[in-house]
């Protein structure tokens, strides 16, 4: 992902996919920055900052993530147990985002999970990931391993007075692993059903603790945030709502992929510009915007904003923002 | 993509609250019907339903449901045209075009029909019948079989076509006689076409006697099928029936002609696609009659596919009415034939212990649709009271039954006197044979053949591998345009291929149909317009076989001669190949004929076979392949060998039993599942029997060889256990376990890793299921490395769930033996198997061919529900084939030829020829501990070529034994040639020799004993 400016393209600008950064590395290239300012903050100035920053959650349901940060118990994590999960299940037909987040840069990941952690007074975190990522474990393994090493996990990160570690775990897989609740039924062991709620996670969630759990992409975004402030964040997008996404699309495109843009940016943009258009004799009947969970948007919406708001007015969903595009030769049935 | 999606949300459901849980894969299975064009515009509405009610949050425990039903809720609405399509009713000529056809893999030419308003793919060589049935319409008809083609006699497939869109009054046509052509409208739901099939099927009800409750083809049955797709339930013909008397046809078929609804498939196929001539269709009118001229056994080997082709129960199986069960109430298991080595592969059915029948198990390449006698019939021998239910001591002759472990234990303590000498079998598994060579060592292993079988079969295997022949499939032999046949008699040694051979004949018919341009499926038509066809079939045989019908002029000749004439066709395709000399002017002729008809056809196949013993016969087929190679021509190749898993053992590789004799002296001789009095002559079968310190048999049944063990231990069969036979064709396939014997039996290889723990051997550690120990053969012997893929493994499921071997009808496990508890005992497992033992599991028609345990879908509870689980209809299975090729011959290979030509054969004074005579019935080991085929077996005789009085005798010295035989007359032998069926007289003599004949005229027979 080389080429890509760190201005406009912050998630994705440090991806490397052959070889990701070392902690080292990673600091050169101006990684650990938000770590840094955060761990000088309180807890409640970081969640104010990330609700301004307008950042909604990256997993399909769009949450304010600042506001679900704010429902967990506030005491300090040396004295109540609470849990900061990352999810990485990524079984949506159609999408493959994280994977590549976790494979090219798996310390934007931890560090976003360092701050988030801070900010809700976790003390022990996990990454969540499908089973079949097999590079993606390998990365983040060795990433954790790394960041422990150089003191950005473990016990009083740089010096703050703030433990925190981290665990990855391989899904045993099933897609509904993704859903939050059954995720965490899942970690604790058990058949992966959903929980009623409430409790919600925040407060009830993993073995009883207070749990947030947020998506792979959601936390790869919290060190930019805290490295360059809510106004910049709230620049890099095209709509109310702050941040850059993972956009992509699947099917008969010329070149399917994954590209990071700003939020609100067009499906005609993204499809024509980015993946190069349709392949040659066919033609785009339909689309699902954002997975296999949303529902089909037809060819009369090829320019929609991919918002959050928009797509829904027109009966569907923004989802994880990666469309599944339906051609004219097809069958819409089979 | 809806489906796909659906699929997905379906299967990913957690399992936890219902409208997910079952609510999703119902929409699945709905959207699969309407893809496949079996939907209808209910479905629609119910889909509609399932999106309202399953959709909006809430409904659900968690979010998946919302997010399963988004694509599907919107795609109703946004794709209704598409959904409407696919579900039209019949607004004649209205083609619309988009629609998705049925997900198969088609070959060939394909033209777009249209079905009751819904256009689909056909291929162009079918009719429209088949095209109807492929494209997953419900079509009822009787007289069409897929095989046999079309004849049009039962008129009950009958729809509606129009001539062109415009057309909306169309005409009513038989859709088995009708080609499927680009554009072609049809009707199949069309209300005249619909009652016309009402009626044909009430009126081919009206002498029925509607006996289904007693009738054994109850639940199974073609008719009863088809009647209820037509809808016809109320009977109004308000007269007398007619009634026939029955017939008694032997052993294997049951007559009951009262309920025939006069389709002639059992005539079509007995007479004209099997040759047999004595059932045939007398009388007319509603009389007509389906029978012999008068009761007595069918004479053809393939009767007992009258069963599975007459579509009601007029042909029923003889053997299993007496221990008769419905379909539903068995248990079922894949299996492959172990009474030859073609490998057919069948179905076995079980109820309580017992096994009840075999059924053909369709295998595209193999068998196909249809077996043979033996096979069908020759599994009477799990069930027979000769089986071994015990481990055992023979104590002053007789089989004393001991606990297996004290039996064990007694091995323990003998098993180091001596050494280890271990002597396989080709009718075990590859697996039981594996174990005790891995137990004795490969210096101490014997393949369990004696000479000359032993180094035939190593010599046909590897002439097939080094061959630049491709080793035919019976498929490809069916469609072979010159074809030879050289000394074997093929009908005898391997049944099911010689039917397959009998249809080279009917395949030559389909030029002079091209010239006519008539469909190769137009059965009838192809027939008539071949009849002058002359077979492109060349049979050598010193003997008349039951091929010989279908072949050009066959050269009687003996086995030397027919090799010399193999020989010289072979130079006079190539020159390079040795060539004959002092061939006489016929011969050379002959051969001059033979090489012209091979060169000139497109597919050349080549037979032969080690009935004569002789490898000249082998080497000069082989030579003939290679010439055919060196002028550019693909021959095909087949080799019939002797025996279940002969291929497994050659290829596996030992000492011949007269190699091992030496090494057994003193030995503990472990002898796996043979006979060795089958294979040695007594002198010899006394020596090795009795020279062993100690000797140790694991069979399933009592032979002489088991009754001079010290210990006996109890060898699954092939009902009770699983493994992996090599059939004649190189193909590993896999037999599964159907029956869960109470007694203490199990696999050959279970006993020889118990013996070398109970020996304290730790170089057979045991294995704790049979994959483990495929996957060790496969590792260690390279020829075996594709056996794990002859079928998948014990932990196959189906959708996430492991397959099932009842039917979802079987009457209860507890309320069928309420009479002893009502407790439920836990069904009896296997480690070994993917089939669940019970109907709890998974099944469908995209399960693997290998693992089907019977074939029912909705609607078709017969066996022609076949046409389901197959890409296209005669094509391949749908969940993938069967069996594993292991050999196959190297394309391009350098053609090397055989130089030694054998010298004519010479008669010598004052002795004969006596030549092996191959049956169907009666030369087999096992089959022949099955009732119906010892019954079947006729006497065995001594043919003699030239003169012999009525009722004569003949006394003859067979490999040292003294035997006196009834002798007939056989003008087809020469003088000085006589012929005798293998081990019916002499228990262990099968190969051809010289012996002295003494003729004893039926006066000076009084007081003598038959030795028979
Ligand atoms: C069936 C189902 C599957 C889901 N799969 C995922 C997933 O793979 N990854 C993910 O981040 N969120 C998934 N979610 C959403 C999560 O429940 C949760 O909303 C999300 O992880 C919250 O993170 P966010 O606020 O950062 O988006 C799934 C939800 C449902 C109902």
């Amino acid at each position: 992902m080389t080429g890509l400016n760190p201005e406009k393209q912050p998630l994705l600008a440090l991806v490397n996919r052959e070889t990701p950064l070392d902690p080292a590395g990673y600091d050169k290239k101006g990684g650990w920055r938000g770590l840094r300012r955060a761990l000088g903050m309180s807890p409640a100035e970081i969640i104010t900052e990330v609700t301004d920053s307008k950042l909604r959650g990256r997993g399909g349901a769009g949450f304010s993530t600042g506001m679900k940060w704010s429902f967990v118990p506030k005491e300090s994590s040396k004295d109540r147990l609470k849990y900061i999960v990352a999810n990485g299940d990524e079984m949506e037909p159609g999408t493959f985002k994280d994977r590549i987040l976790v494979e090219g840069n798996p310390l934007q990941l931890i560090e976003g999970m360092i701050i988030s952690a801070y900010a809700i007074q976790a003390r022990h975190g996990i990454i969540f990931l499908r089973g079949e990522y097999h590079l993606g474990l390998e990365r983040l393994q060795q990433a954790v391993i790394q960041a422990r090493e150089a003191g950005f996990l473990g016990e009083n990160i740089l010096g703050s007075g703030f433990d925190f570690d981290l665990h990855v775990h391989p899904s045993a897989g099933r897609y509904i692993c993704g859903e939050e609740t059954a995720l965490i039924t899942a970690l604790e062991g058990r058949r992966a059903n959903p929980r009623a709620k409430p409790p919600f996670p925040q407060i009830g969630g993993l073995w009883g603790a207070p749990t947030v759990v947020n998506n792979i992409e959601t936390f790869s975004n919290i060190p930019h945030i805290l490295a360059n402030g809510t106004e910049w964040y709230l620049g890099l997008s095209a709509c109310v709502d702050g941040g850059t996404k993972l956009y992509g699309v699947s099917g008969r495109a010329k070149r399917p992929g994954v590209f990071e843009l700003p939020l609100g940016t067009s499906l005609g943009v993204i499809l024509n510009e980015c993946a190069g258009g349709m392949q040659d004799g066919y033609k785009l009947r339909a689309f699902l915007p954002g997975g296999a969970s949303t529902a089909f948007l037809g060819a009369e919406h090829a320019d929609i904003i991919m918002d959050y708001p928009t797509p829904e007015k027109a009966g569907s969903r923004l989802g994880t923002g990666l469309a599944i595009l339906l051609d004219d030769k097809t069958s819409p049935i089979g | 993509m809806i489906r796909n999606l659906e699929h997905f949300f379906a299967q990913e459901s957690c399992g936890w609250c219902t409208p997910c849980r079952d609510g999703l894969p119902w929409v699945e299975r709905l959207l699969i019907a309407i893809e496949e064009g079996r939907g209808t515009p209910e479905d629609i509405e119910r889909l509609h339903d399932a999106a309202r009610l399953i959709g909006p949050m809430g409904r659900t425990f968690c979010a998946h449901a919302p997010g399963a039903i988004a694509p599907l809720a919107s795609g109703l609405k946004m794709f209704a045209e598409d959904f409407q399509r696919l579900v039209s009713k019949p607004t004649p000529g209205t083609a619309e075009s988009g629609a998705a056809g049925r997900r198969l893999r088609r070959y060939g030419p394909m033209a777009k029909i249209v079905i009751d308003g819904r256009e689909v793919e056909a291929r162009t060589d079918v009719n429209l019948l088949q095209a109807c049935l492929e494209a997953g319409k419900d079509l009822p008809y009787f007289c069409w079989h897929p095989e046999l083609g079309s004849v049009g006699a039962c008129r009950q497939c009958a729809v509606k076509q129009y001539a062109n869109a415009d057309d909306t009054r169309g005409r009513i046509v038989m859709a088995c006689m009708t080609p499927v052509t680009e554009g072609a409208i049809f009707s199949v739901d069309d209300p005249e076409a619909k009652e016309f099939r009402g009626e044909v099927v009430e009126w081919l009800m009206t002498n029925h006697p509607h006996d289904c409750p007693v009738c054994e083809e109850g639940g199974e049955c073609h008719l009863q099928d088809m009647t209820v797709m037509t809808g016809h339930r109320e009977r109004r013909y308000r007269f007398d029936k007619r009634t026939h008397n029955n017939q008694e046809l032997g052993p294997f078929v049951k007559h009951e002609m009262n309920r025939c609804i006069s389709c002639y498939r059992c005539v079509r196929f007995y007479r004209d696609y099997a040759g047999g001539e004595d059932l045939g269709v007398f009388a007319s009118h509603n009389n007509v009659y389906f029978g012999r001229h008068e009761s007595g056994t069918l004479e053809s080997p393939f009767s007992g596919n009258l069963i599975e082709v007459c579509p009601t129960g007029v042909f029923t199986d003889k053997p299993f009415s007496k221990m008769y069960s419905r379909k539903w109430d068995m248990r079922g298991a894949p299996s492959v034939c172990s009474n030859c080595a073609t490998g057919c592969n069948t179905i076995i059915n079980e109820r309580a212990g017992k096994v009840r029948r075999t059924l053909n198990r369709y295998n595209d390449e193999v068998n196909r649709y249809f077996l043979c006698d033996r096979g069908r019939f020759g599994h009477g021998w799990v069930n027979a009271p000769t089986r071994l239910r015990s481990a055992g001591y023979v104590i002053n002759g007789d089989m004393t039954p001991v606990p297996a472990q004290a039996a064990l234990d007694h091995f323990g303590k003998i098993a180091n006197a001596g050494k280890l000498v271990g002597i396989g079998s080709p009718r075990a598994s590859l697996e039981s044979n594996y174990a005790l060579r891995k137990l004795v060592g490969e210096e101490n292993f014997s393949t369990g053949m004696a000479e000359p079988q032993h180094s035939l079969v190593k010599l046909a295997v590897s002439l097939m591998s080094t061959s630049a022949a491709r080793i035919a499939t019976m498929q490809e032999m069916e469609t072979s345009d010159g074809a030879l046949i050289l000394g074997e008699d093929v009908a005898a040694t391997s049944p099911r291929m010689s039917l397959a051979l009998r249809q080279i004949k009917r395949t030559a018919f389909n030029k002079a149909a091209d010239q006519a341009r008539v469909p190769h499926w137009m059965d009838a038509s192809v027939r008539t317009l071949g009849q002058d066809t002359v077979s492109p079939l060349f049979l050598v045989s010193p003997t008349v076989t039951d091929l010989d019908g279908f072949a050009q002029d066959p050269i009687r000749t003996m086995p030397e001669d027919a090799a010399r004439l193999g020989f010289a066709i072979a130079h006079r395709i190539d020159d390079s190949a040795p060539d004959v000399a002092g061939l006489t002017e016929s011969e050379a002729a002959s051969a001059s004929r033979i090489a012209d008809a091979l060169l000139a056809a497109e597919k050349p196949l080549l037979v032969s076979g080690l009935q004569y013993a002789s490898a000249a016969l082998l080497q000069a087929t082989a030579n003939i392949a290679s010439a055919l190679a060196a002028k550019g021509k693909a021959p095909l190749l087949s080799f019939v060998l002797p025996e279940a898993n002969s291929m497994g053992l050659a290829l596996m590789g030992g000492l011949s039993l007269d190699e091992i004799a030496s090494r057994a002296a003193g030995s503990t001789l472990i002898v796996l599942e043979n006979d060795l009095s089958r294979r040695l002559d007594k002198a010899a079968f006394d020596t090795v029997t009795g020279g062993a310190a100690n000797l140790v048999v694991l069979d399933h049944s009592v032979t002489p060889t088991a009754i001079r063990s010290q210990i006996t231990f109890p060898s699954a069969a092939y009902s009770e256990t699983d493994g992996t036979l090599v059939s004649a064709e190189g193909r590993a396939q896999r037999f599964f376990q159907v029956v869960y014997p109470d007694a203490p039996l199990q696999a050959g290889w279970r006993w020889i890793a118990d013996l070398a723990q109970a020996a304290g051997f730790d170089h057979v550690k045991p294995w704790s299921k049979l994959d483990d120990l495929i996957a060790e053969i496969a590792a260690t012997l390279p020829v075996f490395a594709r056996i794990p893929e002859a079928a998948p493994s014990s932990d196959y499921t189906l959708e996430g769930i492991p397959l099932r071997s009842q039917t979802h009808r079987v009457s209860g496990r507890t309320a069928i033996r309420a009479n002893i508890s009502v407790r439920d005992i836990p069904p009896p497992a296997s480690p070994d198997t993917p089939l669940h033992s019970t109907m709890e599991g998974s099944y469908g028609t995209d399960m693997p061919g290998t693992l089907v345990p019977f074939y029912q879908v909705p609607g078709w509870n017969s066996e022609q529900s076949l046409n389901r689980f197959q890409q296209e209809i005669g094509g391949k299975m749908r969940g993938g084939d069967c069996g594993v090729r292991l050999v196959e011959g190297i394309a391009n290979a350098a053609g090397s030829y055989a130089m030694d030509v054998p010298s004519a054969f010479a008669p010598r004074a004052g002795q004969f020829m006596l030549l092996p005579e191959a049956r169907v019935f009666g030369t087999d080991e096992m089959s022949m501990m099955s009732q119906p085929i010892a019954d079947r077996a006729a006497p065995a005789v001594v043919r003699v070529g030239g003169a012999v009085a009525k009722g004569a005798q003949v006394r003859l010295s067979l490999n040292g034994e003294l035997c006196t035989v009834d002798a007939v007359s056989d003008p087809s032998l020469p003088e000085g040639v006589a012929t005798c069926p293998p081990h019916m007289v002499s228990r262990s003599w099968s190969t051809p020799g010289w012996v002295s004949l003494e003729i004893t005229a039926p006066a000076e027979r009084i007081g003598t004993e038959s030795a028979v």
